[in-house]
């Protein structure tokens, strides 16, 4: 084995009792891609920052390419050659593609001799590595996975030899992360070494040829990732056995409970976003809505669970009428026992500064088991977020924390808590396990399973093909606003994913 | 020809009034378009006017009085720098205390000074920035619709006006054509895409800010030894705010600027002209009407006649690292 591009020897990290990054010993071999997989908070995202500069690892030692270096700041890991492609994206949207490329490394007072030559590099780097884009075309104009191709030359141009990728996927569709996928092999095979952080392990099996996998600040194994399989990584990173599968057993499909006809619903800009669609969900049966985020998915649920209006078309809930003019309650929706996990937990599922108990009865607050008179009863109130948290284990377990601090899957807990224990007739759920680690997932595929044994109807959407599959009875796919087509849960992978990218539609368009 | 004259004169003072908007206006687009909001144009204004009213009474050097109010703006501006970029403070708030810091300050150090209800003595010219004649003006000035173009409109002015008028191409260079410009625009949008090109995002925030106070201390300056001969309590009277709208109407972009503040120039001068006139049809039109007009005109053109201005997307937002 060569020299190692990258060396960690004895990184350790605290913040305040926070322990972020334990002891880390990693050698990453030149011109490869190593993925590092992890539960969110496991250490991944700090020991990049070490890597870039933004932090200073309290001990040990970093190696680039054998020599000991000190990383003190972003410029520094630049001039050592190292790049970073971040999950929120470091781009000016409002600027063009050159711009971008050029901040911070403009050359001179005045732009005139940088714009020649980063357009003069840009073209280079496009015929080297195959990544056009035209470098006048705004930010903001570009798909995400163009957006992403911009941060790749923004590192390149800079001369990158060593990229890391923190999240890369977490913003594209199946086919945009397949082709970044090649990017990075085509790149590796140009002599780079590409660092590739995830916590999906499906991308790590994809596109690495090593994996290091970190829990809880260490890193716990390092495999080749050709002699090493999903359940042993799985097993590593939670740090016990995980179900990846969901069990279920065969629906009992009930009466119809949701009853969807011909609703037609527009955006605020008059787009059609749901066009003509029409379904039902019965008692016991969880109706999976499949399809490339922004279809209308997101429109859909939000128009039937009263928080968007409808152009025209009807909802029935248990045979009665839903008001869908915009001027529905979804509270009185809630009093019918429709319940609604929506999609964005973060801007709709929760009020982030309020403390965990306050958010454990949002929206059921008018209830008189929380009431006290015309007061809150906060007692009765942290009682009962006990319970929940007790029986989600929700960590950490204490109701007076603010909601802000919990990880991701932990406040996927705490709605799921809310809504699923007012025991509705129907679940709406949207993007149940968006940004949820692998532990968390499997406890929250099981307690959708539970709905609809329970005699539930539960109507879900996800972006995640797999998500839909394993949890599904029927499959909807939307496309461009409409139901182009149904499935039932063995449908083919293929199939489905040519129903989401709607070529039935271009090939009967023809 | 009279009233060839007449709209002449109309549009000469149209611009002497520009002038103190378009300077505090820029100094906005300076501080904005680096995501800092800056409510305090106002203040930094009034209390330049006051230091220059100040320092040349005393010292008699109008240049010494312009140094003076650059000065104290350019301080003031640090202060908000100080608490809207290292203690990430609230940048209303911060603009607000000093628009009312400057507006008591003012008045109390020249009454405790000068002992005239908080005015600055009259200056004698000698200590004011007077008007120039451009070379040429007075042979042209026969010469038909040219030459009182040139006399009447052109020249005539003080150097401030100038300069505040190539202050425009010059902010626009700066923006779109320097390395600065580019960093600056950038920090205004996502300073942590600037953060993590490795450039400091508080250094490139203070000088936009500093930037912004020289600016409004040429235009204090402007105010007390220029269009005035000294400094009067609550001389800028909310011209500050004006421009701040001004700002918004060019949508951050410094040509616009200048022609908002030309209209809000023009607004001024055309209601000073019309004042105890009579008009056909109408009648004579209350002075406060006149007085009233670029408000009423800044919440018809904010209510929907200039489509959607989209600030600066950072504006307003201190800068935290990321953990």
């Amino acid at each position: 084995m060569s020299v190692a591009a990258i060396e960690l020897i004895g990184v350790d990290k605290r913040f305040g009792t926070v322990h972020a990054n334990r002891d880390i010993h990693l050698a990453i071999e030149k011109g490869t891609i190593h993925g590092i997989i992890g539960e969110n908070g496991a250490g991944k995202s700090t020991l990049m920052s070490i890597l870039y500069g933004f932090y200073q690892a309290d001990s040990g030692e970093i190696r680039i390419n054998g020599n000991a270096t000190k990383i003190s700041d972003p410029n520094a890991a630049i001039g050592m050659g190292i790049g970073m492609v971040h999950q929120h994206f470091m781009l000016v949207e409002n600027f063009t593609v050159l711009e971008n490329v050029m901040l911070g490394v403009e050359g001179a007072p005045l732009l005139k001799n940088g714009i020649a030559k980063a357009r003069a590099e840009l073209k280079r780097l496009e015929q080297e590595y195959e990544l056009d884009v035209d470098p006048d075309a705004l930010i903001e104009e570009l798909p995400v996975g163009l957006q992403q191709r911009v941060e790749i030359l923004k590192a390149l141009y800079r001369g990158a030899e060593i990229l890391v990728l923190d999240e890369p996927t977490g913003v594209l569709t199946p086919p945009e992360a397949d082709h970044l996928f090649r990017i990075l092999e085509q790149l590796r095979d140009q002599g780079k070494t590409i660092i590739l952080i995830t916590h999906k392990l499906r991308e790590i099996m994809a596109a690495t040829d090593n994996v290091s996998v970190m829990r809880q600040g260490s890193v716990v194994a390092t495999r080749k990732t050709s002699e090493t399989s999903v359940e042993e990584l799985a097993e590593l990173m939670v740090g016990r056995r995980v179900l990846l599968r969901v069990q279920k057993g065969e629906a009992q499909p009930g009466e119809v409970k949701l009853s969807v006809e011909n609703l037609t619903v527009r955006d605020s800009r008059g787009v059609v976003m749901v066009d003509n669609a029409s379904f039902n969900v019965r008692a016991g049966e969880i109706v999976g809505i499949a399809g490339v985020a922004g279809n209308g998915q997101s429109q859909l649920i939000e128009t039937i669970a009263g928080i968007r209006a409808a152009v025209s078309g009807r909802v029935l809930l248990d045979g009665q009428l839903i008001d869908i003019t915009g001027a529905a309650d979804p509270g009185e929706l809630r009093d019918r026992g429709l319940a609604h996990v929506p999609e964005d937990r973060h801007h709709m599922g929760l009020v982030l500064a309020f403390e965990e108990y306050e958010n454990s009865i949002l929206g059921y607050h008018d209830d008189p088991l929380y009431l006290k008179g015309p007061f809150l009863d906060i007692d009765a109130i942290k009682a009962d977020a006990r319970k929940k948290i007790e029986k989600y284990d929700i960590r950490p377990g204490d109701p007076n924390l603010k909601t802000a601090n919990f990880s991701g899957g932990n406040q996927q807990k705490i709605v799921l808590a809310r809504e699923i224990e007012r025991d509705p007739g129907v679940l709406i759920i949207g993007q149940p396990t968006r940004g949820v680690d692998v532990g968390a997932i499997e406890f929250i595929h099981k307690r959708i399973i539970e709905m609809r044994d329970a005699g539930k109807a539960v109507l879900l959407v996800s972006v995640e093909l797999d998500e839909i599959r394993s949890l599904s009875d029927r499959i909807l796919v939307m496309f461009a606003g409409r139901i182009v087509g149904e499935r039932d849960a063995e449908a083919d992978e293929g199939e489905l994913g040519c129903l989401m990218a709607g070529v039935e539609q271009l090939e009967a368009a023809q | 020809m009279d009233s060839f004259v007449a709209i002449l004169q109309l549009f000469d003072s149209t611009i002497r009034l520009s002038a103190p908007l378009l300077l505090a206006c820029l100094a906005g687009l300076y501080s904005e378009r680096a995501g800092i909001f800056d409510i305090g144009l106002e203040g930094k204004m009034l209390a330049g006017a006051f230091a220059a009213g100040a320092v040349a009474t005393w010292y008699g050097s109008a240049s010494l009085a312009l140094i003076a109010a650059i000065a104290i703006s350019v301080a003031l501006g640090l202060v908000h720098g100080f608490a809207s970029i290292t203690h990430r403070g609230n940048q209303i708030v911060s603009g607000v205390a000093i628009n009312f810091i400057a507006a008591g300050t003012t008045v109390i150090l020249g009454q405790a000074w000068f002992h005239q209800g908080g005015r600055t003595p009259s200056l004698p010219n000698t200590a004011r920035f007077n008007a120039i004649n451009l070379p040429g003006a007075e042979t042209l000035r026969e010469v038909p619709i040219i030459g009182p173009i040139y006399f009447e409109l052109i020249s005539g002015h003080s150097i401030l006006v100038y300069l505040a008028f190539l202050l425009v191409p010059f902010t626009w260079w700066v923006l779109y054509r320097t390395r600065f410009g580019l960093r600056l625009r950038a920090v205004g949008e996502n300073p942590a895409a600037v953060d993590t090109a490795g450039i400091s995002v508080p250094w490139l925030r203070y000088r936009a800010v500093i930037c912004c106070g020289i600016l409004c201390g040429i235009a204090g300056a402007y105010l007390a030894t220029a269009q005035g001969a000294g400094f009067v309590k609550d001389m800028t009277a909310g011209k500050g705010y004006i421009a701040l709208a001004a700002l918004i109407f060019a949508k951050w972009r410094p040509v616009q600027a200048m022609y908002a503040c030309l209209l809000f120039g023009f607004l001024d001068a055309l209601g000073i002209r019309l004042q105890g006139q009579s008009l056909p049809l109408i009648g004579e039109v209350p002075v406060q009407l006149m007085q009233a007009l670029p408000y009423i005109l800044t919440i018809v053109l904010l209510a929907g006649f200039i489509g959607k201005a989209i600030p600066p997307k950072a504006g307003g937002v201190a800068y935290v690292k990321e953990r």
